[in-house]
């Protein structure tokens, strides 16, 4: 089946956020937007939802430092207490430092590592580029064709109002 | 009578000369693109000369044996110790810019965060060497890791400082690098659309990730920049703390008092923006970014040094008012000992450097003279190392028995290990310049509206 697409293309930062306004609030179905740096309230702009992965920052942390502090208590309290200047078996205030810096790293990676993973990006991956100048200068708006009750017309209309230096479609053969 | 082109609510602008994004990739990117200049040649060689003195250095100590050192029984941490806490205290200024400035919307960190956060990464792997070397037996290193082991297990002891110390630098380099090249991608993603089908184009390329810009993508990076960053500015906190406890947690007089945490944090920001000031002096001349690192960006960081040296000095009146309200005879000869002792010369560098000096910098035609910011950023270095050096080296000669009293000065294969750290810290530097981008390009776009709305224009 294709998917048609209909593409505009924009060079200042607020054309694109005016351009992305307008198709939402006519409706039109944005397919993604493709920018060389982030633009303030652009993603409230797309209708984005905010992103998951502080959850993720926050879970692994917290499971980080669970891990360290029972690892910490297992090996100087049971495995092998070693007496270390009267100190007691179980000194947590003296565990707090590693298992603060176990939190950060296990936040810290997981958070860098779901982020590459939900992104897909990975070394070497692809990168389709929706044009030559996205990382560079330009703005890309990607509406999605959704059949009759796409008013083309009406979305050149608005890319035009909005400056854009380009407008065009293209058709994605998905199989 | 002084001309006002507009009366604006606005601030002036972070970057110079009206430049649109694509003049923003153009300039950043020309470096990488051309070949480097004599004057980068001259620097690498003689920085790459320096480090392979410092590895003839070291590899003569590991293999001969920390007897090579000036070290006695009573001074058992001397030079080594002092460059550990010098390098690491210089790396905490990348980590200001790059994570708390952000956490603070400071929107003029975006013209020199990548640079310092490279610097951080090399200062971290500078401090690196020391304690590694000082194990003398250094292919044993692994042993600070808690692993299953055949002697016991016996677990490394998680009570000591020293094992915070590791898990704290360990943590520290990991999390640094991480942000630094998530940092990186986007511009990466540049580098690799500029260049020309090659084998620069596929390295990176393949380092890029495919990053493509799409806005999904941007959200979430948003997201995780501002996540490492809220998790980098306790890092770097508890990384110069813990540095401080290895001092601290002793009872060796002038080292075990509370004050220690706050005033090495203080003095390993003051200590990194003098260096960040030293680098980018420089390299904004040399490689004509005088738009985007301007007077202004310049005179923020000299800013923040008065601030910092404001704190040091207060630590070290602090430091001298509870020895003296202590009571404790051993604290009180330690301090008067520093002042007036063998060592003062040391101590009243220190002072000079750190408390004196900056206060130059009160004033804008000093912050405005780049020679001078140059020349007392380089002071700064100076009396910042001193202050570690008296720290340790005065605390440990004279403490609670006099009969084992005894002085310190390096061999020449200490001093040669640390002058080849410097050249390893400007080699890398020096081919961070020349490979990636040295001021963030995406980050640097979003702020190019700034100031710019005044009127026409």
């Amino acid at each position: 089946m294709n998917q048609r697409y209909l593409i505009g293309i924009f060079e200042r930062e607020e054309d694109i956020l005016s351009a992305t306004n307008a198709s939402r609030l006519h409706g039109f179905v944005i397919s993604d937007v493709y920018a060389p740096y982030a633009v303030h309230g652009l993603d409230k702009a797309i209708g984005l939802s905010p992103s998951r992965l502080p959850w993720v920052c926050f879970l692994l942390g917290l499971l980080g430092a669970a891990l360290k502090v029972w690892f910490e208590f297992w090996t100087t309290g049971i495995d092998w207490p070693v007496n270390v200047g009267g100190k007691p078996w179980n000194s947590l205030p003296a565990f707090v430092p590693v298992t603060f810096e176990v939190m950060v790293f296990f936040a810290g990676v997981s958070t860098v590592i779901a982020f590459l993973f939900v992104s897909r990006l990975w070394p070497g991956a692809r990168a389709p580029l929706a044009d030559r100048g996205v990382t560079d200068n330009r703005f890309v708006l990607i509406l999605e064709d959704t059949g009759p009750a796409f008013d083309q017309d009406r979305a050149r209309e608005i890319f035009k109002k909005s400056n854009a230096v380009d407008i065009e479609e293209r058709v994605e053969t998905t199989r | 009578m002084r001309k006002v082109d507009a009366i604006s609510i606005y601030p002036p602008p972070l970057i110079g000369g009206h430049k649109t994004p694509r003049d923003v990739t153009a300039d950043i990117a020309a470096p990488i693109g051309r070949r480097p200049s004599a004057l980068w040649w001259t620097g690498f060689a003689f920085s790459f000369a320096l480090m392979c003195v410092g590895i003839a250095a070291e590899t003569y100590q590991i293999k001969t044996g920390i007897g090579t050192w000036g070290l006695n029984k009573t001074i058992g941490w001397a030079f080594d110790i002092t460059n550990f806490v010098f390098w690491i205290g210089i790396g905490h200024a990348g980590t200001l810019i790059s994570a708390i400035l952000f956490l603070l919307n400071q929107k003029w960190r975006t013209s020199v965060n990548r640079s310092a956060e490279a610097m951080t990464i090399f200062a971290v792997i500078c401090a690196g060497i020391f304690p590694v070397i000082h194990m003398g037996r250094p292919w044993l290193a692994f042993w600070m890791l808690p692993y299953p082991n055949t002697r016991g297990s016996l677990w490394v002891n998680f009570r000591s400082p020293l094992v915070w110390d590791f898990f704290a630098i360990a943590t520290y380099f990991t999390i640094s690098l991480t942000f630094w090249y998530v940092g990186l991608l986007p511009d990466l993603a540049t580098i690799r659309d500029r260049s020309r089908p090659g084998l620069k184009k596929r390295i990176v390329g393949f380092l890029s990730l495919g990053w493509n810009g799409s806005y999904k993508t941007w959200l979430r990076y948003e997201t995780v920049y501002l996540l490492l960053a809220g998790l980098a500015t306790p890092l770097v906190v508890s990384v110069h703390t813990i540095v401080s406890w290895d001092f601290a947690t002793s009872i060796v007089p002038g080292w075990h008092t509370t004050i220690f945490p706050p005033y090495f944090v203080a003095g390993a920001i003051f200590s990194g923006m003098a260096m960040v000031l030293t680098l980018i002096i420089v390299a904004r001349k040399a490689m004509n970014l005088e738009d985007y690192i301007t007077k202004r960006h310049i005179g923020a960081m000299a800013k923040i040094i008065i601030f910092t040296s404001g704190m040091v000095g207060l630590a070290y009146a602090t430091e001298f008012f509870i020895a003296m309200y202590s009571g404790n005879q051993y604290e009180q000869y330690v301090f008067f000992n520093r002042a007036a002792g063998p060592l003062s010369w040391a101590y009243w560098t220190m002072v000079a450097c750190n408390v004196a000096v900056p206060q130059l910098l009160w004033f804008r035609k000093v912050r405005d003279n780049l020679a001078l910011v140059f020349a007392i950023s380089i002071l700064i270095n100076v009396g910042m190392w001193f202050e570690r050096f008296v720290i340790i080296v005065t605390s440990l000669s004279r403490d609670y028995l006099p009969s084992s009293w005894a002085s310190y000065s390096p061999t020449i294969i200490e001093i040669a290990t640390f002058a080849g750290t410097f050249g390893l810290f400007f080699t890398l530097f020096l081919l961070f310049c020349r490979f990636l981008p040295v001021i963030a390009i995406s980050e640097v776009k979003g702020v190019l509206g700034i100031g710019r709305k005044r009127g026409v224009s």
